[in-house]
Protein backbone atom coordinates (compact mmCIF):
# COMPACT_ATOMS: atom_id res chain seq x y z
CA UNK A 1 0.00 0.00 0.00
CA UNK A 2 1.15 3.43 -1.13
CA UNK A 3 -0.29 6.08 1.44
CA UNK A 4 1.92 8.98 2.74
CA UNK A 5 0.68 10.13 5.58
CA UNK A 6 -0.02 13.88 5.71
CA UNK A 7 -1.30 15.71 8.82
CA UNK A 8 -1.21 19.40 7.59
CA UNK A 9 -5.01 19.21 7.22
CA UNK A 10 -5.06 18.06 11.15
CA UNK A 11 -2.52 20.96 11.89
CA UNK A 12 -4.29 23.61 10.00
CA UNK A 13 -7.53 22.09 11.53
CA UNK A 14 -6.09 22.08 15.14
CA UNK A 15 -7.46 25.45 15.96
CA UNK A 16 -11.24 24.32 15.67
CA UNK A 17 -10.15 20.65 17.06
CA UNK A 18 -9.42 21.87 20.04
CA UNK A 19 -11.92 24.21 20.16
CA UNK A 20 -14.38 21.18 19.53
CA UNK A 21 -12.44 19.39 22.46
CA UNK A 22 -14.26 22.16 25.20
CA UNK A 23 -17.44 21.92 23.21
CA UNK A 24 -17.08 17.83 24.16
CA UNK A 25 -16.17 18.76 27.81
CA UNK A 26 -19.29 21.04 27.70
CA UNK A 27 -21.87 18.41 26.66
CA UNK A 28 -20.25 16.12 29.03
CA UNK A 29 -20.60 18.27 32.35
CA UNK A 30 -24.10 19.88 31.73
CA UNK A 31 -24.82 15.81 30.52
CA UNK A 32 -23.41 14.58 34.21
CA UNK A 33 -25.11 17.26 36.08
CA UNK A 34 -28.42 16.62 34.76
CA UNK A 35 -27.99 12.44 35.23
CA UNK A 36 -26.48 13.40 38.78
CA UNK A 37 -29.80 15.18 39.29
CA UNK A 38 -32.11 12.69 37.93
CA UNK A 39 -29.89 10.06 39.53
CA UNK A 40 -30.51 10.99 42.95
CA UNK A 41 -34.22 12.33 42.13
CA UNK A 42 -34.99 9.05 40.58
CA UNK A 43 -33.68 6.93 43.62
CA UNK A 44 -35.83 9.52 46.25
CA UNK A 45 -39.07 8.66 44.05
CA UNK A 46 -38.37 5.35 43.53
CA UNK A 47 -38.45 5.31 47.39
CA UNK A 48 -41.64 7.05 47.42
CA UNK A 49 -44.82 5.24 49.12
CA UNK A 50 -46.75 6.16 45.86
CA UNK A 51 -46.80 3.58 43.65
CA UNK A 52 -47.38 5.58 40.61
CA UNK A 53 -43.98 7.16 41.02
CA UNK A 54 -42.48 3.92 41.71
CA UNK A 55 -43.15 2.90 38.53
CA UNK A 56 -43.09 6.44 36.68
CA UNK A 57 -38.75 5.58 37.62
CA UNK A 58 -38.71 1.67 36.96
CA UNK A 59 -40.74 2.27 33.76
CA UNK A 60 -38.40 5.41 32.83
CA UNK A 61 -35.32 3.11 34.01
CA UNK A 62 -36.40 0.21 31.76
CA UNK A 63 -37.67 2.45 28.59
CA UNK A 64 -33.83 4.23 28.87
CA UNK A 65 -31.74 1.20 29.51
CA UNK A 66 -33.09 -0.67 26.45
CA UNK A 67 -33.36 1.63 23.77
CA UNK A 68 -30.10 3.15 21.87
CA UNK A 69 -28.89 6.15 22.62
CA UNK A 70 -28.50 7.31 18.92
CA UNK A 71 -32.30 6.97 18.59
CA UNK A 72 -32.97 8.54 22.11
CA UNK A 73 -30.88 11.47 20.73
CA UNK A 74 -33.35 11.71 17.33
CA UNK A 75 -36.51 11.38 19.34
CA UNK A 76 -35.33 14.54 21.14
CA UNK A 77 -34.67 16.04 17.92
CA UNK A 78 -36.56 15.10 15.62
CA UNK A 79 -40.17 13.90 17.10
CA UNK A 80 -40.60 16.84 19.80
CA UNK A 81 -40.95 19.35 17.49
CA UNK A 82 -43.88 18.15 16.83
CA UNK A 83 -45.09 18.68 20.12
CA UNK A 84 -43.93 22.24 20.09
CA UNK A 85 -40.79 21.17 21.37
CA UNK A 86 -37.82 22.54 19.16
CA UNK A 87 -34.51 22.51 20.85
CA UNK A 88 -30.97 23.48 19.56
CA UNK A 89 -28.49 20.52 18.83
CA UNK A 90 -26.53 21.18 21.73
CA UNK A 91 -29.52 21.50 24.29
CA UNK A 92 -30.58 18.47 22.75
CA UNK A 93 -27.47 16.86 22.78
CA UNK A 94 -27.35 17.67 26.75
CA UNK A 95 -30.84 16.32 27.92
CA UNK A 96 -30.36 13.16 25.85
CA UNK A 97 -27.11 12.78 27.50
CA UNK A 98 -28.48 13.54 30.88
CA UNK A 99 -31.28 11.24 30.42
CA UNK A 100 -29.77 7.95 29.68
CA UNK A 101 -26.83 8.85 31.85
CA UNK A 102 -29.55 9.41 34.79
CA UNK A 103 -31.49 5.97 33.79
CA UNK A 104 -28.09 4.30 34.61
CA UNK A 105 -26.91 6.62 37.86
CA UNK A 106 -30.50 5.90 39.13
CA UNK A 107 -29.63 1.95 39.52
CA UNK A 108 -26.19 2.77 40.42
CA UNK A 109 -27.18 5.66 43.56
CA UNK A 110 -29.91 2.99 44.26
CA UNK A 111 -27.46 -0.10 44.82
CA UNK A 112 -25.25 2.15 47.04
CA UNK A 113 -27.96 3.30 49.02
CA UNK A 114 -29.13 -0.03 49.49
CA UNK A 115 -25.40 -0.62 50.84
CA UNK A 116 -26.11 1.70 53.96
CA UNK A 117 -27.17 -0.30 56.75
CA UNK A 118 -30.57 -0.15 57.82
CA UNK A 119 -29.01 1.30 61.53
CA UNK A 120 -27.73 4.14 59.92
CA UNK A 121 -31.58 5.30 59.13
CA UNK A 122 -32.87 4.36 62.66
CA UNK A 123 -29.84 6.22 64.55
CA UNK A 124 -30.96 9.06 62.29
CA UNK A 125 -34.73 8.76 62.83
CA UNK A 126 -34.41 7.66 66.32
CA UNK A 127 -32.54 11.65 66.83
CA UNK A 128 -35.76 13.19 65.20
CA UNK A 129 -34.53 13.65 61.89
CA UNK A 130 -37.35 13.57 58.77
CA UNK A 131 -36.72 10.77 56.42
CA UNK A 132 -35.66 13.29 54.15
CA UNK A 133 -33.33 14.97 56.16
CA UNK A 134 -31.87 10.99 56.97
CA UNK A 135 -31.31 10.53 53.27
CA UNK A 136 -29.66 14.11 52.41
CA UNK A 137 -27.77 13.94 55.23
CA UNK A 138 -26.56 10.66 56.88
CA UNK A 139 -27.36 8.44 53.35
CA UNK A 140 -26.30 9.91 50.25
CA UNK A 141 -22.71 10.57 50.95
CA UNK A 142 -21.42 6.84 52.35
CA UNK A 143 -24.06 5.66 49.60
CA UNK A 144 -22.10 7.74 46.74
CA UNK A 145 -19.12 6.60 47.93
CA UNK A 146 -19.64 3.07 48.03
CA UNK A 147 -20.87 3.71 44.33
CA UNK A 148 -18.34 6.09 43.54
CA UNK A 149 -15.85 3.65 40.85
CA UNK A 150 -18.95 2.86 39.25
CA UNK A 151 -20.17 5.75 38.93
CA UNK A 152 -17.18 7.27 37.56
CA UNK A 153 -16.66 4.81 34.84
CA UNK A 154 -20.98 5.77 33.69
CA UNK A 155 -19.66 8.79 33.75
CA UNK A 156 -16.26 8.70 31.67
CA UNK A 157 -18.86 6.16 29.09
CA UNK A 158 -21.20 9.12 28.71
CA UNK A 159 -18.34 11.99 28.07
CA UNK A 160 -17.14 9.15 25.42
CA UNK A 161 -21.09 8.97 24.43
CA UNK A 162 -21.06 12.64 23.37
CA UNK A 163 -19.92 11.65 20.19
CA UNK A 164 -23.03 10.35 19.06
CA UNK A 165 -24.22 13.86 19.35
CA UNK A 166 -22.47 14.50 15.75
CA UNK A 167 -25.44 12.68 14.58
CA UNK A 168 -27.16 15.95 14.82
CA UNK A 169 -23.93 18.34 14.44
CA UNK A 170 -23.85 19.40 18.13
CA UNK A 171 -20.92 20.95 18.71
CA UNK A 172 -18.47 18.38 19.55
CA UNK A 173 -15.30 16.77 18.62
CA UNK A 174 -16.63 13.99 16.31
CA UNK A 175 -18.69 16.60 14.36
CA UNK A 176 -16.04 18.92 13.64
CA UNK A 177 -13.29 16.05 13.07
CA UNK A 178 -15.91 14.45 10.37
CA UNK A 179 -16.22 18.01 8.77
CA UNK A 180 -12.18 18.05 8.35
CA UNK A 181 -12.19 14.33 7.26
CA UNK A 182 -14.63 15.28 4.55
CA UNK A 183 -12.70 17.98 3.19
CA UNK A 184 -9.56 16.64 3.15
CA UNK A 185 -9.93 12.76 2.82
CA UNK A 186 -7.19 12.40 5.25
CA UNK A 187 -9.54 9.92 7.11
CA UNK A 188 -6.70 7.99 9.36
CA UNK A 189 -4.89 11.08 9.93
CA UNK A 190 -7.80 12.82 11.53
CA UNK A 191 -9.40 9.85 13.65
CA UNK A 192 -5.79 8.93 14.90
CA UNK A 193 -5.55 12.59 16.44
CA UNK A 194 -9.52 12.47 17.79
CA UNK A 195 -8.41 9.11 19.05
CA UNK A 196 -5.57 11.00 21.26
CA UNK A 197 -7.86 13.49 22.14
CA UNK A 198 -10.73 11.47 23.78
CA UNK A 199 -7.87 9.43 25.29
CA UNK A 200 -6.64 12.75 26.60
CA UNK A 201 -10.12 13.84 27.51
CA UNK A 202 -10.82 10.50 29.14
CA UNK A 203 -8.12 11.02 31.48
CA UNK A 204 -9.01 14.25 32.14
CA UNK A 205 -12.10 13.37 33.29
CA UNK A 206 -10.76 10.84 35.53
CA UNK A 207 -8.60 13.46 36.98
CA UNK A 208 -11.67 15.35 37.85
CA UNK A 209 -13.52 12.31 39.60
CA UNK A 210 -10.38 11.19 41.44
CA UNK A 211 -9.83 15.04 43.00
CA UNK A 212 -14.25 15.14 44.27
CA UNK A 213 -13.17 11.45 45.81
CA UNK A 214 -10.13 13.17 47.62
CA UNK A 215 -12.14 16.19 48.66
CA UNK A 216 -15.32 14.62 49.60
CA UNK A 217 -15.37 10.97 50.35
CA UNK A 218 -11.88 10.77 51.98
CA UNK A 219 -13.01 10.32 55.51
CA UNK A 220 -11.76 6.92 57.50
CA UNK A 221 -13.60 3.84 56.98
CA UNK A 222 -12.59 0.47 58.55
CA UNK B 1 -59.73 4.27 87.72
CA UNK B 2 -61.00 7.75 88.62
CA UNK B 3 -60.48 10.92 86.74
CA UNK B 4 -57.50 12.17 89.58
CA UNK B 5 -55.84 8.97 89.02
CA UNK B 6 -56.01 9.02 85.43
CA UNK B 7 -53.89 12.72 85.64
CA UNK B 8 -51.81 11.80 88.51
CA UNK B 9 -51.09 9.14 86.40
CA UNK B 10 -50.35 10.62 83.44
CA UNK B 11 -48.00 13.32 85.50
CA UNK B 12 -45.69 11.03 87.60
CA UNK B 13 -45.17 8.06 84.30
CA UNK B 14 -42.64 8.75 81.82
CA UNK B 15 -43.21 6.28 79.64
CA UNK B 16 -46.58 4.01 79.81
CA UNK B 17 -47.89 1.35 77.82
CA UNK B 18 -51.34 -0.52 78.19
CA UNK B 19 -51.90 -3.89 76.48
CA UNK B 20 -49.63 -3.23 73.55
CA UNK B 21 -49.53 -5.95 70.68
CA UNK B 22 -47.22 -5.84 67.62
CA UNK B 23 -47.34 -8.48 64.71
CA UNK B 24 -44.42 -9.43 61.88
CA UNK B 25 -47.16 -10.02 59.27
CA UNK B 26 -48.99 -13.63 61.13
CA UNK B 27 -46.21 -13.34 63.84
CA UNK B 28 -47.10 -11.86 67.04
CA UNK B 29 -43.68 -10.31 68.33
CA UNK B 30 -45.67 -8.61 71.20
CA UNK B 31 -48.57 -9.90 73.78
CA UNK B 32 -50.73 -7.23 75.70
CA UNK B 33 -47.68 -5.48 76.83
CA UNK B 34 -47.79 -3.34 80.10
CA UNK B 35 -45.17 -1.48 81.18
CA UNK B 36 -45.42 1.86 83.47
CA UNK B 37 -41.78 3.71 83.71
CA UNK B 38 -41.90 6.58 86.29
CA UNK B 39 -39.56 9.59 85.80
CA UNK B 40 -35.60 8.91 87.07
CA UNK B 41 -36.87 5.17 86.63
CA UNK B 42 -34.18 2.68 85.80
CA UNK B 43 -35.34 -0.26 83.93
CA UNK B 44 -33.69 -3.52 82.76
CA UNK B 45 -34.94 -5.42 80.12
CA UNK B 46 -33.77 -9.27 79.95
CA UNK B 47 -34.72 -12.02 78.44
CA UNK B 48 -34.11 -14.92 75.84
CA UNK B 49 -32.94 -13.66 72.28
CA UNK B 50 -35.98 -13.39 69.85
CA UNK B 51 -38.13 -12.41 73.11
CA UNK B 52 -39.21 -9.22 72.39
CA UNK B 53 -37.30 -7.24 74.49
CA UNK B 54 -35.57 -4.98 71.58
CA UNK B 55 -38.69 -4.54 69.64
CA UNK B 56 -40.24 -3.49 72.62
CA UNK B 57 -37.83 -0.32 73.20
CA UNK B 58 -38.05 0.08 69.28
CA UNK B 59 -41.69 0.55 69.54
CA UNK B 60 -41.30 3.39 72.21
CA UNK B 61 -39.51 5.24 69.90
CA UNK B 62 -41.75 4.16 66.80
CA UNK B 63 -38.66 2.56 65.06
CA UNK B 64 -41.49 -0.40 65.19
CA UNK B 65 -44.54 0.06 64.48
CA UNK B 66 -47.45 -0.83 67.30
CA UNK B 67 -51.13 -2.52 66.31
CA UNK B 68 -52.79 -2.56 69.63
CA UNK B 69 -52.86 -0.90 72.59
CA UNK B 70 -51.22 2.79 73.51
CA UNK B 71 -47.94 4.04 74.16
CA UNK B 72 -47.83 7.25 75.90
CA UNK B 73 -44.08 9.19 76.36
CA UNK B 74 -43.98 12.30 78.73
CA UNK B 75 -47.55 12.74 78.40
CA UNK B 76 -47.88 12.28 74.79
CA UNK B 77 -50.00 9.56 72.89
CA UNK B 78 -47.56 7.88 70.50
CA UNK B 79 -49.68 7.93 67.48
CA UNK B 80 -48.85 6.72 63.86
CA UNK B 81 -48.95 9.99 62.68
CA UNK B 82 -45.62 11.42 61.62
CA UNK B 83 -46.18 14.70 63.64
CA UNK B 84 -46.32 13.00 67.17
CA UNK B 85 -43.54 10.12 65.98
CA UNK B 86 -41.29 13.21 65.25
CA UNK B 87 -42.19 14.91 68.59
CA UNK B 88 -41.67 11.83 71.25
CA UNK B 89 -38.28 11.23 68.88
CA UNK B 90 -37.10 14.35 70.03
CA UNK B 91 -37.31 13.65 73.97
CA UNK B 92 -36.52 10.05 73.45
CA UNK B 93 -32.35 9.12 73.01
CA UNK B 94 -31.63 5.71 71.92
CA UNK B 95 -28.20 3.98 71.85
CA UNK B 96 -28.06 0.63 69.31
CA UNK B 97 -25.67 -2.22 69.60
CA UNK B 98 -23.99 -1.46 66.45
CA UNK B 99 -23.43 1.97 67.35
CA UNK B 100 -24.58 3.69 64.24
CA UNK B 101 -22.34 6.78 64.19
CA UNK B 102 -22.28 8.29 61.17
CA UNK B 103 -19.22 7.57 59.24
CA UNK B 104 -18.83 10.52 57.19
CA UNK B 105 -18.94 12.81 59.80
CA UNK B 106 -16.56 13.69 62.69
CA UNK B 107 -17.20 12.68 66.21
CA UNK B 108 -18.47 16.65 66.76
CA UNK B 109 -20.71 16.43 63.99
CA UNK B 110 -22.05 13.32 64.60
CA UNK B 111 -22.69 15.33 67.97
CA UNK B 112 -24.19 18.34 66.71
CA UNK B 113 -26.22 17.57 63.78
CA UNK B 114 -29.60 16.53 64.60
CA UNK B 115 -29.71 19.58 67.38
CA UNK B 116 -29.03 21.68 64.38
CA UNK B 117 -31.27 20.22 61.72
CA UNK B 118 -34.17 18.61 64.15
CA UNK B 119 -33.92 21.32 66.77
CA UNK B 120 -32.71 23.90 65.54
CA UNK B 121 -30.28 25.13 67.68
CA UNK B 122 -27.63 27.67 66.30
CA UNK B 123 -24.46 26.20 65.18
CA UNK B 124 -22.33 27.93 68.56
CA UNK B 125 -24.83 26.43 70.87
CA UNK B 126 -24.68 22.60 69.70
CA UNK B 127 -21.12 22.70 69.27
CA UNK B 128 -20.59 24.00 72.85
CA UNK B 129 -23.40 21.81 74.00
CA UNK B 130 -21.81 18.42 72.15
CA UNK B 131 -18.35 19.50 73.63
CA UNK B 132 -20.05 19.19 76.46
CA UNK B 133 -21.19 16.01 76.65
CA UNK B 134 -17.95 14.51 74.97
CA UNK B 135 -16.05 15.80 78.12
CA UNK B 136 -19.12 14.13 80.23
CA UNK B 137 -18.08 10.61 78.35
CA UNK B 138 -14.92 11.38 78.82
CA UNK B 139 -14.37 11.10 74.84
CA UNK B 140 -13.70 15.11 74.07
CA UNK B 141 -9.93 14.62 73.02
CA UNK B 142 -11.46 12.65 70.16
CA UNK B 143 -13.96 15.13 69.11
CA UNK B 144 -11.96 15.77 65.75
CA UNK B 145 -11.32 12.50 64.69
CA UNK B 146 -14.12 10.27 62.60
CA UNK B 147 -16.15 7.32 63.93
CA UNK B 148 -13.39 4.05 61.94
CA UNK B 149 -10.64 6.10 64.32
CA UNK B 150 -12.31 5.06 67.49
CA UNK B 151 -12.06 1.83 69.29
CA UNK B 152 -16.08 0.23 69.93
CA UNK B 153 -15.89 1.43 73.48
CA UNK B 154 -14.96 5.05 72.44
CA UNK B 155 -17.24 4.89 69.50
CA UNK B 156 -20.17 3.75 71.60
CA UNK B 157 -19.82 6.44 74.12
CA UNK B 158 -20.00 8.92 71.43
CA UNK B 159 -22.99 7.01 70.81
CA UNK B 160 -24.57 8.20 73.97
CA UNK B 161 -23.36 11.45 74.18
CA UNK B 162 -24.77 12.31 70.46
CA UNK B 163 -28.24 10.85 71.86
CA UNK B 164 -27.51 13.13 74.94
CA UNK B 165 -27.07 16.49 72.80
CA UNK B 166 -31.12 16.24 72.18
CA UNK B 167 -31.81 16.42 75.85
CA UNK B 168 -34.10 13.74 76.27
CA UNK B 169 -35.86 12.77 78.72
CA UNK B 170 -35.58 8.93 78.49
CA UNK B 171 -32.97 7.10 77.33
CA UNK B 172 -33.13 3.86 75.45
CA UNK B 173 -29.96 1.34 75.35
CA UNK B 174 -30.49 -1.95 73.33
CA UNK B 175 -27.83 -4.43 73.65
CA UNK B 176 -25.21 -1.01 74.36
CA UNK B 177 -22.53 -3.76 74.89
CA UNK B 178 -22.95 -7.02 73.18
CA UNK B 179 -20.55 -5.95 69.66
CA UNK B 180 -18.00 -4.71 72.24
CA UNK B 181 -14.69 -6.57 73.24
CA UNK B 182 -14.96 -7.79 76.79
CA UNK B 183 -12.27 -5.12 77.57
CA UNK B 184 -14.16 -2.51 76.51
CA UNK B 185 -18.09 -3.56 78.04
CA UNK B 186 -16.97 -1.73 81.69
CA UNK B 187 -16.34 2.20 79.93
CA UNK B 188 -19.48 1.91 78.64
CA UNK B 189 -21.09 0.28 81.47
CA UNK B 190 -19.48 3.31 83.59
CA UNK B 191 -20.89 6.16 81.33
CA UNK B 192 -24.24 4.72 81.48
CA UNK B 193 -23.92 3.57 85.47
CA UNK B 194 -22.57 7.53 85.85
CA UNK B 195 -26.10 8.72 83.58
CA UNK B 196 -28.19 6.63 86.07
CA UNK B 197 -26.91 8.67 89.22
CA UNK B 198 -27.67 11.77 87.32
CA UNK B 199 -31.38 10.87 87.39
CA UNK B 200 -31.88 9.80 83.69
CA UNK B 201 -35.37 7.74 83.39
CA UNK B 202 -33.45 4.56 81.30
CA UNK B 203 -34.75 1.40 79.86
CA UNK B 204 -32.01 -1.05 79.29
CA UNK B 205 -32.08 -3.81 77.31
CA UNK B 206 -29.37 -6.10 78.45
CA UNK B 207 -27.58 -9.35 80.10
CA UNK B 208 -25.18 -7.44 82.30
CA UNK B 209 -26.31 -8.43 85.24
CA UNK B 210 -24.03 -6.69 87.27
CA UNK B 211 -25.83 -3.44 85.71
CA UNK B 212 -28.95 -4.26 86.56
CA UNK B 213 -28.23 -5.04 90.33
CA UNK B 214 -26.10 -2.11 90.70
CA UNK B 215 -28.41 0.58 88.85
CA UNK B 216 -31.81 -1.08 87.78
CA UNK B 217 -34.46 -0.10 89.97
CA UNK B 218 -36.76 -3.28 88.37
CA UNK B 219 -35.80 -5.91 86.25
CA UNK B 220 -38.14 -6.93 83.93
CA UNK B 221 -38.06 -10.27 82.13
CA UNK B 222 -39.50 -11.80 78.88
CA UNK B 223 -40.78 -14.52 76.96
CA UNK B 224 -41.65 -15.27 73.82
CA UNK B 225 -43.08 -10.97 73.37
CA UNK B 226 -44.79 -10.75 76.99
CA UNK B 227 -43.55 -9.57 80.13
CA UNK B 228 -42.85 -12.73 82.41
CA UNK B 229 -42.18 -11.46 86.06
CA UNK B 230 -40.90 -7.62 87.29
CA UNK B 231 -38.93 -7.17 90.18
CA UNK B 232 -36.56 -5.15 92.01
CA UNK B 233 -33.15 -6.65 91.00
CA UNK B 234 -32.23 -8.50 94.71
CA UNK B 235 -35.69 -10.07 94.67
CA UNK B 236 -35.17 -10.72 90.98
CA UNK B 237 -31.96 -12.61 91.20
CA UNK B 238 -32.86 -14.06 94.93
CA UNK B 239 -35.89 -15.37 94.45
CA UNK B 240 -37.52 -15.33 91.04
CA UNK B 241 -41.07 -16.66 90.73
CA UNK B 242 -41.51 -17.89 87.42
CA UNK B 243 -39.75 -21.34 85.59
CA UNK B 244 -38.68 -19.66 82.98
CA UNK B 245 -37.28 -17.08 84.51
CA UNK B 246 -34.90 -19.58 87.05
CA UNK B 247 -33.79 -21.23 83.98
CA UNK B 248 -33.02 -18.09 81.67
CA UNK B 249 -30.76 -17.15 84.93
CA UNK B 250 -29.40 -20.05 85.74
CA UNK B 251 -28.21 -20.09 81.96
CA UNK B 252 -26.67 -16.31 81.75
CA UNK B 253 -25.47 -16.31 85.24
CA UNK B 254 -24.21 -20.24 85.18
CA UNK B 255 -21.70 -18.76 82.33
CA UNK B 256 -19.40 -17.07 84.98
Amino acid sequence: MNYTLDFTPVIDGLPSLLSACLGTFFLAICGMLLATVIGIGGVVLRQSPIKALRWLVIGFVEIIRNTPFLVQIFFIYFALPLAGIRLDPTPTAIIALGINGGAYAIEIIRGGVQSISKGQMEAGLALGLHKAQVFRLIILKPALRAIYPSLTSQFVLLTLSTSIASAISAYELTSVSQRIESDSFRSFEVYFTVTVFYLVISWVMMRIFAFFSARYFSYPVK
Amino acid sequence: MTQAAIQADASDAMITMTGVGKWYGAFQALHNVDITVAQGEKIVLCGPSGSGKSTLIRCINHLEAYQEGEIRVGGMLLGHQSKTIDAVRREVGMVFQQFNLFPHLTVLQNCMLAPVKALGLGKADAEERARQLLERVKISEQAEKYPAQLSGGQQQRVAIARALCMRPKVMLFDEPTSALDPEMVKEVLDTMIALAEEGMTMICVTHEMGFARQVADRVIFMASGAIVEEAPPAEFFSNPQHERTRKFLGEILGRH
